[in-house]
């Protein structure tokens, strides 16, 4: 499954009340170690489809990274039923990411 | 069996794999993280030839591209350990284990740079990216309006205090000496800035939390810390700390085959040879005065070019 771009308005449907568990990747389009991250995403987003994975910018939702108290990015947030359950924040290898939702 | 095996994906290491690959050997480059090294944290380069503005980012993919379409292969996989497995000359002869496997090669270029230091206080890497952070252009716009403080004494640390004194509503210098090993114009700069406060022969001795993000740092007197007798503490409310106490050499897993100095770089001369025939070293982790990105480059074709000719030989 494609990545999915998540805001403010849909937040709640895609991560809140989201059946499988949802990897958030907090990022922006300035940030280098973000922009390498992404393309691991986008790969491990096509090999799993136990895993929801959602791409969330930080300069467009100010207020869902202070939510979650996002400080450095990129930071990956690990949502299961809704809970926040394991987060990690900077550039991490891909089978970081694959251990970190495993 | 590769002619010349190549650890650590950044600057030195791809640029390394690009002459290697024209002089037609067989190259590997082995990379624990992804390609581009720290440069990828940088937002601007403005000091590398010929290109004027380019972003870290863009300067990574492009040369990671370079590599790729002249025939490097680049596996994502963490070196763990070389062993040298002929001691005779001409077949030399190296085998390279990582998590996932084991590669065998002729030669081994070592470019694995090197990682942020970390204060080594109690607390610290629970407040990772909740408080603090080791990259102020990454995560200097978190802190618009608030209060941080920059902890280190070189280049870094003060060009990351200029750049968050544009961002951050107030911002404290925290160094243990006074004066400061980075260049003069930037230390004038900073004592420009009406909201840059210095706080010298300090250091930071604890971190205060609440509900899980850094609200506070205590410093102390430099020099009754080394006496063992904490005097002049002072606790500063900060909602950031940026931690600029500069970058360790990740030679770690080679420590016991090849020669280091004390602060565990790999001791070579401006030729990249190591101790060990056939094993090279390019970039931030080799013992050098000038550590750039410009000089990354040229190590990776100073080692290239050392490996190409130990091969012909």
């Amino acid at each position: 499954m494609a990545v999915i771009t998540v805001n403010k308005d849909n937040f709640e449907n895609e991560v809140i009340k989201s059946e499988k568990k949802v990897l958030a990747d907090f990022n922006a389009a300035w940030c280098g170690p973000c922009r390498m991250l992404g393309p691991i995403i986008d790969e491990l987003a096509n090999e799993n489809d136990s895993v929801k994975f959602v791409s969330i910018n930080i300069d467009e939702n100010p207020e869902l990274a202070a939510q979650y108290g996002v400080a450095s990015i990129p930071c990956l947030v690990l949502f299961d039923g809704g809970n926040e359950v394991k987060r990690s924040v900077g550039l991490i290898p891909k089978d970081e990411i694959e251990s970190l939702i495993g | 069996m590769y002619d010349i095996l190549i650890v650590g994906a950044g600057p030195a290491g791809l640029t390394a794999a690009i002459y290697a690959r024209r002089a037609s050997k067989s190259v590997l480059v082995l990379e624990a993280l992804t390609y581009g090294g720290q440069i990828v944290n940088t937002l601007e380069i403005e000091n590398y030839p010929a290109e004027p503005h380019i972003s870290g980012f863009d300067f990574a993919t492009k040369l990671y591209n370079q590599a790729k379409e002249l025939g490097a292969e680049v596996r994502f996989e963490r070196v763990t350990e070389i062993r040298k497995e002929s001691s005779d000359a001409d077949a030399s002869h190296f085998g390279v284990i990582t998590a996932k496997s084991e590669y065998e090669a002729k030669t081994v270029i070592i470019a694995t740079g090197s990682a942020n230091r970390k204060l080594g206080i109690s607390g610290e890497e629970a407040l990772i990216g909740r408080g603090i952070s080791y990259c102020a252009t990454c995560d200097g716009a978190f802190y618009r309006g608030k209060t941080v403080a920059v902890v280190g004494g070189g280049n870094t640390a003060l060009e990351d205090a200029l750049y968050l004194s544009d961002v951050a509503g107030k911002v404290y210098l925290i160094h243990r000496r006074d004066e400061f090993r980075g260049e003069e114009i930037a230390a004038a700069g900073l004592k420009e800035k009406a909201n840059v406060e210095f706080i010298l022969n300090s250091v930071v001795t604890e971190l205060k939390e609440d509900g899980g993000k850094l609200v506070s740092v205590t410093v102390a007197d430099a020099k009754s810390i080394a006496a063992g007798e904490p005097t002049g503490l002072r606790e500063i409310p900060v909602d950031g700390l940026f931690v600029a106490v500069g970058r360790i050499p990740s030679n770690q897993s080679f420590a016991g085959l090849i020669e280091t100095d004390e602060a565990g770089y790999i001791k070579a001369g401006e030729n990249c040879k190591t101790n060990v025939s056939g094993i090279f070293v390019a970039g931030d982790n080799r013992t050098k005065e000038v550590r750039q990105l410009v000089t990354a480059a040229s190590d990776g074709a100073i080692a290239a070019t050392a490996a190409i000719n130990f091969l012909n030989r």
